[in-house]
């Protein structure tokens, strides 16, 4: 199958999707430069983690004005399996294709590190391979990364079951403590309502060989091709 | 001579003999345009002028140099047609006038050096020395180089995989931002800085030129004194945001053979980067500075040559491939501009609108540029002024008291609340990750990986320039081989103060003496680097600081190991002598406040042999671990293993040191700091096959006890247990040592 990753001026770590994708998984990969406007023939779009445009106005802010984006919002429309990773995260949020906003981190400060994460949800594309409650040990790379939304927003998410990772400890527990930046009600990912497109601050793309820490985050991108495979393109889940 | 006033010369930082030497050179009296091009060209920190004299003695070829110095960085042979380019530099003025934009500019500009090479970047590391941390002053200042370094490295992709940091009261009013980056090139498309072909065209990418850092040059070799806050403006601001647009569409231009040759625009800028690659390429350079994009109104080809704006390229394009060119920055949104040609005499010709406005020899900027042979010599009575008496000790505490007290010094204690502020991951290639003393990063599409450390100490370099300098470089090729990889190329960012007086001289000459005699014996070549002087504030010096920064190449990057013990049972050992030497020491210093004695003594043969033990036993696969024995001496390097091992602990016992260090033989046993040393961890059915490697290759070594439990347990023969102390405790101590001066905590 075939990912696409969208390439945005700034992007940084488009290289490490499109090695997670096409050396440790073998797949088919077509980079997407953000002034294209189609993205043809793909199975599954990667906004990956960087700083589009630098950052200079809010994350993600001028990329969702990108040439490509009316693409990939189409292509969301039809039901297609679409992941934004950190900076890919913010600027799906920024686009309206998935909800809250990024404030700074609750330090103020830039952090890169190994986290874990619950996943709480298992019937977005991207994660029917996992079991509920799993814990998956991936890093974190954000200085904006504090999911925040209204409390009538994160009330609706909670309904809509539509909070999918949870910042955690080893064992799951959801707790303050394992909360890095700050994030209501430990949220490091959601989803959209037709629970197609998914969004996530850690990056489960640089957890993909265990010598460089962990493959944890394998299983997302496994998700998604066996969400394909068995169930055919666009009727992801 | 008539045409300018001393004023005008000392703004301009010539002196009379050297404007003397200026009209000799151009045959007639030079405008202000052309002094410019001079002062800036002819700066300390272009021209190299005090210490080239000595730079040449550096040993600088190697079966494995591809290019040694005198081109925007060094590269080595890693195999398979790939070379390692890499180098240092320094960034230390701007980072203590603006500590944000001065180190962000200090990355931002040794990034430039690699890619220019033709090579993508792939790691950065940094090398950083700061005041004394109870002082507020120096915390802003640390806070900000960190967030700097951060900002700029994180927000361009490439990730910061490893540093070091010192704290001394003698870098208060001067600060260190040494910055490292390395790239990847294949050795047959390396770019190198030089213009050739009559009629090729000289384009202008990036940034728009603006006022700033006028002079930067000038500034950064001079002293400072109370008017610190008007040098404000010589400071530039960076945009890695820009940097990251150059960087892919520079690589993407020469993948096509469009361009003959690039060099970036740092010190000295649109000046620097036109006459040097004219002088490289013998011939001469045209260009109109009123074609170059400019960002203020107004601004005179002397403001233009001289600027320092951050993020700006040259290139030497063949005639007829401009085009391609400048479509391909197109795409990247950066507009190149055409703003001038290669000439055939050998001239640096600005043009204003067509008008003739300077007119000088490349080779007079360059080659041509002042020489000196700086007058040197040991100050009298020096190194009586380092012996120390018990009486100048505090009442010694007890071991484990001044364990946890040396665990606590931040120049010791866990460096994560800096690097969890760098993107030390980004391109997915890091291996051992940042906080371990060299970073690692794999090469991808080839089974190796890449180990890099810079290193230095001050305070040996302090009682002894020439020993400190040579342990500097063993030091940083240790870490290097402690993560199982071959030393094979070294950089150097040499900081002292001002080489006008004779003991600043001697500290200088006597440091690259001892760096050639480290790196000859131990075959790491110097590949290139960075001198920074006049690291002064009010006539007082910095701690001499050369600063060593080594690569090494990993055959097997399965086979990297890492400091931390991975598990309980293992057996452990000791490499190397412990002589309990404490001059110079951490100990000294956190303990009893002194900066005393004599530095570590170091064979370098001995230093040779370990690295060659531990490439050999990590790529065998027996070690499992390995540590170097540095600052803190073996009871800190062995208590370091434990740390972040998720509390596996250990219990050794060692023989007492062969000296007492002046001071007393348990802590010179436990905290000495005797060089060519490593604790290593092994499976127990490997050990003899260890300890016959290290006889076979004359490497002192022994069991000295095994992994396990909860405490770290030392023993010193004859003296019994003189340090029991839960891992725990002893790594929390550890973990907030630096932490908690920034009000942040541990977890």
């Amino acid at each position: 199958m075939t990912f696409a990753v969208v390439v945005f001026p700034g992007s940084n770590c488009d290289h490490e999707a499109q090695y997670m994708a096409e050396t440790v998984l073998g797949q088919q990969v077509r980079m997407v430069w953000h002034k294209e406007t189609s993205l043809s023939d793909v199975d599954v779009v990667i906004l990956p983690g960087g700083f589009s445009h630098g950052d200079y106005l809010r994350t993600g802010a001028i990329a969702r004005f990108s040439p490509i984006m009316g693409a990939v919002k189409a292509f969301a429309e039809r039901g297609g399996p679409v992941i934004g990773i950190c900076n890919g995260f913010q600027i799906l949020q920024e686009s309206g294709l998935l909800p809250g906003a990024m404030l700074r981190n609750r330090d103020l400060r830039f952090h890169c590190e190994y986290i874990s994460i619950r996943v709480d949800q298992t019937d977005t594309p991207f994660t029917t391979l996992c079991t509920p409650g799993q814990v998956l040990r991936v890093p974190i790379s954000h200085g904006e990364g504090n999911f925040f939304a209204e409390t009538s927003v994160i009330d609706q998410l909670e309904k809509d079951r539509r909070v999918i990772f949870r910042y955690s400890n080893v064992h799951g527990e959801a707790i303050e403590a394992a909360n890095p930046n700050g994030s209501v009600a430990n949220i490091a990912g959601v989803c959209n309502e037709r629970r197609n497109v998914v969004g996530l601050m850690p990056h489960p793309e640089r957890a993909s060989e265990r010598r460089l820490g962990s493959d944890d985050g394998l299983i997302l991108f496994r998700s998604a091709m066996d969400a394909l495979a068995t169930r055919g393109a666009l009727q992801a889940v | 001579m008539a045409a300018f006033d001393d004023a005008t010369l000392e703004r301009h930082g010539v002196t009379h003999e050297e404007y003397n030497r200026i009209v000799e050179l151009m045959g007639r009296e030079p405008n202000l345009t052309e002094l410019g091009l001079f002062s800036v060209m002819w700066s300390e920190h272009c021209s190299y002028k005090s210490s080239r004299v000595h730079l040449r003695t550096l040993p600088t070829e190697g079966k494995r140099v591809v290019q040694g110095p005198g081109e925007n960085a060094g590269a080595v042979d890693i195999g398979d047609g790939l070379a390692a380019v890499f180098k240092i530099e320094s960034h230390n003025h701007p980072s203590f006038i603006e500590p944000y934009q001065g180190a962000a500019t200090g990355v931002g500009g040794i990034i430039r050096d690699i890619f220019t090479m033709g090579a993508r970047p792939i790691a950065l590391l940094n090398s950083l020395r700061f005041g004394n941390i109870d002082s507020a002053q120096t915390r802003r200042i640390v806070d900000g180089v960190v967030r700097g370094i951060g900002g700029y490295g994180n927000s361009i992709g490439i990730p910061t995989v490893g540093g070091e940091v010192m704290f001394d009261a003698r870098y208060s009013g001067n600060p260190l931002v040494n910055v490292f980056c390395l790239g990847i090139a294949r050795q047959d498309e390396i770019v190198k800085g030089i213009a050739s072909g009559v009629g090729n065209a000289i384009y202008y990418v990036g940034a728009k030129t603006g006022r700033d850092g006028i002079h930067g040059a000038t500034m950064a070799s001079a002293e400072f004194d109370d008017k610190l806050d008007e040098r404000r403006p010589a400071v530039q601001v960076g945009d890695p945001f820009m940097e990251k647009l150059l960087l892919e569409a520079c690589l993407e231009v020469m993948q096509t053979d469009a361009c003959v040759g690039v060099q970036d625009m740092g010190a000295a800028g649109l000046t620097c980067s036109t006459c040097e690659t004219g002088a490289r390429g013998g011939v001469g350079v045209e260009i109109d500075v009123a074609k170059v994009p400019q960002r203020e109104t107004g601004m005179t080809p002397y403001e233009i040559m001289l600027s320092e704006s951050q993020e700006r390229m040259l290139l030497i394009v063949k005639r007829g491939r401009e085009k391609e060119v400048e479509d391909i920055f197109e795409k990247w949104d950066l507009h190149a501009v055409h703003i001038g040609e290669v000439t055939a005499d050998d001239k640096l010709r600005v043009k204003h609108n067509g008008v003739v406005v300077a007119e000088v020899p490349n080779l007079g900027l360059t080659d041509e540029a002042p020489v000196y042979h700086r007058p040197y010599a040991e100050p009298p009575n020096r190194a009586a002024a380092f012996v120390f008496a018990q009486a100048d000790l505090k009442p010694l505490p007890s071991a484990g008291d001044a364990f946890m007290a040396l665990l606590d010094a931040p120049g010791i204690a866990s460096k994560r609340w800096i690097y969890r502020q760098y993107d030390h991951m980004v391109r997915g290639n890091t291996i051992a990750l940042a906080g371990l003393t060299a970073g690692v990063v794999r090469v991808k599409g080839t089974p190796r990986a890449l180990a890099m450390s810079a290193d230095g100490n001050g305070r040996y370099c302090e009682l002894n320039p020439r020993q400190g300098a040579k342990l500097a470089v063993a030091e940083a090729a240790r870490n290097v081989a402690c993560t199982g990889a071959l030393p094979i190329g070294a950089t150097n960012c040499l900081n002292f103060g001002n080489p006008q007086k004779p003991e600043i001289m001697w500290q200088f000459a006597e440091a690259v003496a001892g760096i050639g005699e480290a790196c000859r014996a131990l075959d790491t070549p110097i590949t290139g680097g960075n001198v920074s002087l006049y690291n002064e504030t009010d006539g007082r010096a910095i701690l001499p600081t050369p600063v060593i920064g080594v690569v090494g190449v990993i055959e097997d990057a399965e086979r990297v190991v890492g400091r931390v013990f991975p598990s309980a049972g293992l057996d452990v050992l000791s490499f190397g002598n412990n002589l309990g030497e404490l001059g110079g020491s951490e100990y000294l210093n956190t303990v009893h406040g002194l900066l005393r004695g004599e530095a570590p003594s170091l064979d370098l043969a001995q230093e040779k042999a370990l690295h060659q033990l531990l490439v050999e036993v990590i790529g065998a696969g027996c070690a499992k671990s390995a540590h170097d024995c540095s600052d803190g001496g073996f009871a800190v390097t062995l208590a370091e293993c434990c740390f972040d091992s998720g509390a596996t602990g250990v219990s050794v016992s060692v023989p007492a040191a062969s000296t007492d260090g002046g001071v007393d033989l348990i802590a010179a046993t436990l905290f000495g700091e005797s060089a060519s040393r490593a604790v290593v961890s092994v499976n127990p059915s490997d050990t003899a096959k260890v300890l016959e490697a290290a006889r076979r290759l004359g490497v002192p070594a022994a069991k000295i006890g095994v992994t396990g439990g909860r405490t770290i347990t030392i023993a010193i023969d004859g003296h019994g247990v003189v340090i029991e102390c839960p891992v725990l405790d002893a790594e929390a101590r550890w973990s907030n040592g630096l932490s908690k001066w920034f009000g942040g905590s541990a977890a």
